[in-house]
Order: structure tokens, then C-alpha cells, then sequence
């Protein structure tokens, strides 16, 4: 009979819509990041250097790039006689079809799935952070604290507690308390959204609460299992963890990468990150080119100057084109004379000659002032910005725009520019 | 498919080199992220060739790491897939490979069960791109026995390495010396042969009783009158790399934007076994001028003119000038490398000076490594 220690479920179906324009096309978890990853990377690559297996990935909002990217799981030594790594898409059933409704429902409608692996344990995690975390060494933790759930916290400054759901506990960091979004915080360890449960407690907490709408790990699951009586316990992360939800924690924590010796090091031997890389020749410079600060992926040619930048793989920076403090993901391709300053450019975007973003006086966002902010430019996927048009700050471009688009070669700062519709 | 693929990786060459006492001449990287051997069987694979054979023999190490795992080249398959042959002791014998001939001949079960009809042999020490169907195609047409893909190369070139042939109006071939002192005529053969497999069965079978060995001296050469033998020009990028010349000059030539155009921007691609390295990193004072630089690479100083592979280190204020790095290479501080070859795993000192003042100097430093 199969027997699986450990298994993981990856929730990977949320939109993320604080990334704006980054995410109308694709799930969160498969946006770039540090040139030649996604951020589902992070996690399944902690999975296999932890010695799990075996990965379940919930998947909802738009799943092709995700599925393409996870395959059969061979970058990261996932595809396996026994487990290995299973797509699981929400699906119809004789009654009671629904699409997940909750975190907690995700795991629900997949009971089936983890049954078959007949499991001690489920380690529940989600697709959107940068970290790298021993998922065994948390493991242990919870087997030596005889626990039936435990959550992983990470000490974070007081001040920002209060953004996050925070756990309180005692010396034996056995949880005695937790608050979502506190206005004024009692602890500073906040929840990192992941969760190792004893099977049988989750399985049985699960039916119980299977007709709650919405069913969520944090609102539900967690104050049932401690309503009840069950362990809890806390275990302290202290390393690098990074929530890139929104565009300036995103752009914050690709900046990170470029340190001398960044707090994130993905040059170590030890704790590697695995991707699919579909694009192996080498990076190409040409004369007069500078490159200063930055990291650059796999088959890109430049023929500008590029600072303080991620650029990803097969991206072409054009002749005196400047780039500073900017990311540039995948097959982007960037003309001859532009200078971009603090533009977050997406996948298979085309920038025309002599175009210039981040332009101008800052000015908050028309529409999302709270997703397009601190002066950031975003460029959506595939989006087309033909030749001579200068862009403002905290804008946003999507689609393919023409020089109509445009009056006087100019969109101001603060405007949002998207071409709804398909191509 | 109507072929299976054999591809020759077993030779050492001495116009090595240095460079060939750690890997056979197909293991050897070219052009940043690939082994020579990737452009032979990435051509098999894109010729969807299913079933390729690969003919190992001298210092394989590198190579057998190299073909670990055969899905990069898509070559996992159930039916065919890629199969690595080394010498063997059997019931026969225990010979090494003898000499071409002699390999397949030691594997000839490989051929007998097989139910292609065709066979394409290729030597994995070239570089270049081909569609093996257009030469079974011309195969047919020409009711050849065997097909040698062949190309003129400019007048003055060094020829003597390679076998030259002539051919009628007809393309057949008249001619066929193997690396003479004066060669007749500026045609060279690629390595690049297609031939039915059971005219080969029978042929290999013939010259492993006469205890021939070798398959240009004693199939192509011996059989030229009696066989029917024809020439298939190619005008494409074709090169050997099995002199340190040639391999330098291989790897510099994808510095031009034609040469990795072809290679790298058309359709089909070039497949390598992938490494799990992070993007190339530049920190301040890094300067680079027309220069390839893989991934994993970490840059301080200045590169001009130079291929540099995967996961090299370069410290502050060095100079890099015309020169390969091949893999894994930690140049110190303040370093001068001007018309070198560095050799993989390399660590070279702070402060050091190295140029090859005639020529391109092999350089092999095994400085102490402190890594945390």
C-alpha cells in the first residue's frame, strides 16, 4: 500500500490582484521573477529539497502557464513512478460542483487525493512567497511538540504587524491566541500561511466545517482546530521571506537580488532553485554596452546600457538604450535610444524606438492608486508601445497600443492605458 | 521514422591537446552552454530520429555525466530512445574499439534489431545544424549504397586532417583519401553518412572476418569502385572543433550575430542538458564588450572578445581579453588572461598574467579553492 510521510498542497489558484496588470493573464504563482524564475518556483524547489515528494498544486484562476511550466515536474525531480507533482484544477462533480471557494475548501474538494497517498502528515503552502525554508526541519518540530497543527511565524517589526494574521503563545511557543490583522498587535509573529496537520485533524476538521462558505484556513480552519482544544504550535522562521503581493514588494524584492551578497543568495550550492529553462544559449553584449548591478538571464542580447536591473531570459536591449532600476521579464524586446527608469515590463512586451517610461512628476494612479505607486511603471504582457512615445510615472500600459493612444506622444503620469480585448 | 541514429563519440585527438586529457573531444563545451555532442543529437531529435545509439570509448566520464538522462534531447522514449555503448567484455572478446567499424561491429545486435530501414552515422565532435531527412531523401533519389555529406572548404585551408573526395558531375564519388599530405581537390568529408541498414550489417560483417577496422579507410575507401558512393554538398555552417585551433576559432565564431542567428534564433533549436544556475550576476565594475556569458557567471571586471561559460567567478579589475573560460572557473583579483583557453574547474590567482603570445595558450591552473 502507498505510504507517504509528508505530502504537500500548494495553493496556487489566487489572481493576486494587487500586481495590477502582471496578473490579468496569468495566476500569480507563474509570474517572473529575478530573471529567470517564477514564484511557484520557490516552493516546489523547497518541496524537493525537503524531501517531499509528493506535491499537489491547486490551480483556478487562468492555469495555462502554470501548467505548461509545472509539466510532469521534471525541473525540479517531480515527476516520480509514486507522486510526484499532480495539477488539480477544480472539478465537476454529480452535485455540489463548485469552484474553490476558500483555501480551506481547495484542500476539501481534493480529499480524495490526499487519501491515496495515505499520509501522517499534509503540509499546506501557497504559491506567492520568495523564501527558502527546510519543510523537515518544521516537521520535526511539530513531532517533537506532539502537535496536531502547526503554523509557521516569522518575527516581523511591530509596527507592520498589523498587516498580517499574528499568532500569540506562550514559552513553549504553544499558540494561545491569534488575531487577523490586528489594530493593535499582542505579538510580532506573523502567520507565513503555512501549515503542517496531522492528516486525521485536518481531514476531520474539513468535513466538519464543509459547508461553510468560503471555507479559510486562517478564518476557519485554524480557530476551529484551537476551539476545540487541539495543540497548536508556532515554529519561528528567521530567514529570508518575502511577500511580493503587491507591485512595490515585488519590484523591492527583485532590487534585493542585485547586493553584492544579497540577503537572498540563489549563487549558493547549497538549497538550489530549480526552474524550466527553455532558452540555454548565452547572454550576448555588444561594444559601448555597460552593464552595472543588474542580473540577466539566459540568451539575452544587449547592445545598451543597463543599471540596477533584472532582466530575464531572451529579452534584446536595443543600441543606447538606457535601463536603470527596472525588470524586464522573458522575450521583452527593448528598441534602439530608450530609457526606462523604474518600469516593471512584462513577458513578450515590444517597445518601439526612442520610447522613454518613467517620465515626469509623480502623480498617484487615476484609477488604482494603491497598485500603481511609488513611481513604478508597469508594462503588461505582450503589450505593444510604438516608437517616439514618452511615459509618466505610476502608469500603466496594456495591449497593443498605437500612436492614437498617445496625444502628443505622451501618456502623463497616473494614467492607465489598457487596450481591453483579446488580439 | 525510417533511420536510427549512430552517433561516434569515442575519439581523442591529439591536436587537443591539453584540453582532451579530461574528456573525449564531443564532451568538449562549445559556445557557452552546450557540449559538441548536443549539435549531433539535437540534429537526430530534430530529424525525429527516435532511436540513437552513441559509441563511447575514450575518457568518457564526462561525456557518460553529460548523457545521464536522455529527456533533454527528448530522446526518453519507450520505443527507441538513446543508448550509450562502451567496449565491453563478452563471450567474443575483449577488445576496445579497434576503430569505427570495429565499434559497430561489436554492437551490431543494436543494428540487427532494429526494424528502420536506414542508418544515419555522425561523428559528435562537429558543429552545425542539418535536417538528416533531406540527405535520406537524396539517398533514395541517387539509389545510392552509401551517402557522405560533404563540403568545399577555401583554398589554402588546412586539409590534411579531414578525408577528401571527388566526385563526378553525377556527385558520385571517384575519389576518396583519407587526410593525405597533398589533397587533390578542396572537398572534405563532414563524418556525415547515411547508408541502408542491412547493406551495413552486411559490410561491417565482411570487414570484422577480414579483421578490418576502420569505417572510411576500410568500407568507404575499399568499396568506392564497387559500391555505389555519392557526395551531398552542404553550403551550411559546418565545423570540426578537434584542434584546440578549430575549437577556438568554433566558439569565437558565435561572437558574429549570423553564427548565433542561425544557431540560436531559428527554428530548430540546439538542446542541452540543463544546469539549475541563477542568472549571470555584474556588480560594479563590470565591462563587457562583445562577449557571450553563460549563466551562474559572476562579473567584476572587464571581458572583451571572449566566450565565457557557465558559472565562471571573475574578480575585481581583470582583464579577459579573445579568450575562453570554460566552466566553473574562479579568476582572482586583478588578473590578465589575454588569447588563453582556461581550463574547466580552474582557479586562477589573484594578480596573475597569462597570454598566449603565439597562438592560444591552454592554461591549467589548480590553485587551492576555499568555497563556503
Amino acid at each position: 500500500m502507498i505510504k507517504k510521510e509528508m505530502i504537500a498542497m500548494l495553493l496556487a489558484g489566487g489572481q493576486g490582484s494587487r500586481l495590477g496588470v502582471l496578473t490579468s493573464k496569468v495566476a500569480k504563482p507563474a509570474v517572473s521573477f529575478g530573471g529567470k524564475y517564477r514564484i511557484i518556483d520557490f516552493p516546489l524547489s523547497n518541496c524537493i529539497n525537503s524531501g517531499v515528494d509528493t506535491v499537489g498544486v491547486l490551480t483556478q484562476y487562468q492555469p495555462l502557464r502554470l501548467n505548461t511550466h509545472i509539466g510532469i515536474g521534471i525541473p525540479w525531480d517531480l515527476d516520480r513512478n509514486i507522486g510526484g507533482v499532480t495539477v488539480l484544477p477544480p472539478y465537476e462533480k454529480s452535485a455540489n460542483s463548485e469552484w474553490y471557494t476558500g483555501t480551506a475548501n481547495a484542500i476539501y474538494q481534493n480529499l480524495d487525493y490526499m487519501d491515496s497517498f495515505n499520509p501522517e502528515y499534509i503540509l499546506i503552502l501557497s504559491g506567492d512567497h520568495i523564501y527558502k525554508m527546510d519543510y523537515e526541519v518544521m516537521l520535526d518540530f511539530h513531532k517533537e511538540k506532539g502537535a496536531e497543527v502547526t503554523i509557521a511565524v516569522m518575527p516581523v517589526p511591530m509596527e507592520e504587524a498589523k498587516r498580517f494574521g499574528i499568532m500569540i503563545t506562550d514559552d513553549s511557543r504553544k499558540i494561545t491566541d491569534f488575531e487577523e490583522k490586528p489594530a493593535n498587535p499582542r505579538s510580532n509573529l506573523a502567520s507565513m500561511g503555512i501549515y503542517i496537520f496531522n492528516w486525521k485533524t485536518l481531514k476531520e476538521a474539513l468535513l466538519a466545517n464543509a459547508e461553510q462558505p468560503g471555507l479559510d484556513f486562517g478564518k476557519h480552519i485554524i480557530p476551529y482546530c484551537h476551539g476545540k482544544g487541539d495543540p497548536l504550535y508556532a515554529f519561528e522562521f528567521n530567514g529570508y521571506w518575502k511577500d511580493v503581493g503587491t507591485l512595490n514588494s515585488y519590484w523591492e524584492a527583485n532590487m534585493e537580488l542585485i547586493d553584492i551578497v544579497p540577503e537572498f543568495n540563489l549563487y549558493e550550492e547549497y538549497w538550489k532553485i530549480y526552474t524550466r529553462s527553455e532558452i540555454l544559449p548565452p547572454q550576448y553584449f555588444a561594444d559601448n554596452t555597460v552593464v552595472e548591478r543588474s542580473i540577466i538571464g539566459e540568451g539575452t542580447d544587449v547592445y545598451g546600457k543597463v543599471y540596477n536591473s533584472v532582466i530575464g531570459c531572451g529579452v534584446t536591449i536595443g543600441k543606447d538604450t538606457i535601463i536603470r532600476d527596472s525588470i524586464i521579464m522573458n522575450n521583452t524586446v527593448i528598441g534602439d535610444g530608450c530609457e526606462v527608469y523604474k518600469a516593471i515590463i512584462a513577458e513578450n512586451v515590444e517597445l518601439g524606438n526612442y520610447v522613454k517610461l518613467g517620465f515626469g512628476e509623480e502623480v498617484p494612479n487615476e484609477t488604482d492608486p494603491h497598485i500603481y505607486s511609488n513611481g513604478i511603471v508597469t508594462v503588461g504582457e505582450k503589450s505593444v508601445i510604438p516608437e517616439g512615445i514618452t511615459v509618466g510615472k505610476n502608469s500603466c500600459i496594456f495591449g497593443v497600443t498605437s500612436k492614437e493612444d498617445y496625444p502628443d506622444n505622451y501618456l502623463a503620469s497616473g494614467k492607465t492605458l489598457i487596450k481591453a480585448g483579446d488580439e | 521514422m525510417r533511420a536510427i541514429g549512430i552517433v561516434l563519440a569515442g575519439g581523442n585527438s591529439y591536436r587537443m591537446k591539453e584540453l582532451s586529457q579530461k574528456r573525449a573531444v564531443c564532451a568538449m563545451p562549445i559556445a557557452g552552454s552546450y557540449r559538441s555532442i548536443d549539435f549531433a543529437l539535437s540534429n537526430m531529435s530534430n530529424s525525429h530520429i527516435q532511436k540513437v545509439a552513441v559509441f563511447t570509448q575514450y575518457n568518457a566520464r564526462s561525456l557518460n555525466e553529460h548523457l545521464s538522462s536522455s529527456k533533454w534531447w527528448d530522446f526518453g522514449r519507450k520505443q527507441g530512445g538513446l543508448y550509450v555503448f562502451t567496449p565491453a567484455v563478452t563471450a567474443e572478446g575483449s577488445f576496445w574499439y579497434r576503430g569505427t567499424a570495429d565499434a559497430i561491429a561489436q554492437n551490431l545486435s543494436f543494428l540487427k534489431s532494429s526494424h528502420e530501414p536506414y542508418v544515419v552515422i555522425a561523428s559528435g565532435d562537429c558543429v552545425y545544424k542539418m535536417d538528416y531527412n533531406k540527405v535520406l531523401e537524396y539517398h533514395i533519389a541517387k539509389k545510392a549504397d552509401i551517402t557522405v555529406v560533404c563540403k568545399d572548404i577555401a583554398a589554402g585551408e588546412d586539409v590534411e586532417r579531414f578525408g577528401i573526395l571527388k566526385m563526378n558531375e553525377e556527385s558520385r564519388i571517384e575519389e576518396f583519401e583519407e587526410k593525405p599530405i597533398v589533397a587533390k581537390s578542396n572537398t572534405i568529408s563532414c563524418g556525415i553518412y547515411v547508408v541502408r541498414r542491412r547493406q551495413l550489417i552486411e559490410m561491417i560483417e565482411k570487414c570484422a572476418e577480414e579483421d578490418r577496422y576502420d569505417f572510411v579507410k576500410d568500407i568507404l575507401i575499399r568499396y568506392k569502385n564497387m559500391k555505389r558512393i555519392y557526395g551531398y554538398k552542404i553550403q551550411d555552417y559546418w565545423r570540426n572543433i578537434a584542434t584546440v585551433e578549430d575549437y577556438f576559432s568554433t566558439n569565437m565564431d558565435f561572437l558574429k550575430a549570423e553564427t548565433r542567428d542561425y544557431f540560436f534564433k531559428q527554428y530548430p533549436d540546439i538542446y542541452s542538458k540543463v544546469d539549475d544556475l541563477p542568472p549571470a550576476k555584474y556588480n560594479v565594475g563590470a565591462r563587457i564588450k562583445n562577449s557571450l556569458i553563460s549563466s551562474g557567471c559572476i562579473v567584476n571586471g572587464a571581458v572583451e572578445d571572449s566566450v565565457i561559460f557557465k558559472k565562471t567567478y571573475i574578480g575585481n579589475n581583470c582583464y579577459i581579453k579573445n579568450s575562453i573560460i570554460l566552466n566553473d572557473v574562479y579568476i582572482g583579483d586583478n588578473t590578465h588572461i589575454e588569447n588563453c583557453i582556461v581550463e574547466s574547474r580552474g582557479t586562477i590567482r589573484a594578480n596573475s598574467y597569462y597570454a598566449g603570445t603565439d597562438g592560444i595558450k591552454v592554461v591549467i591552473e589548480r590553485s587551492d579553492r576555499y568555497v563556503i
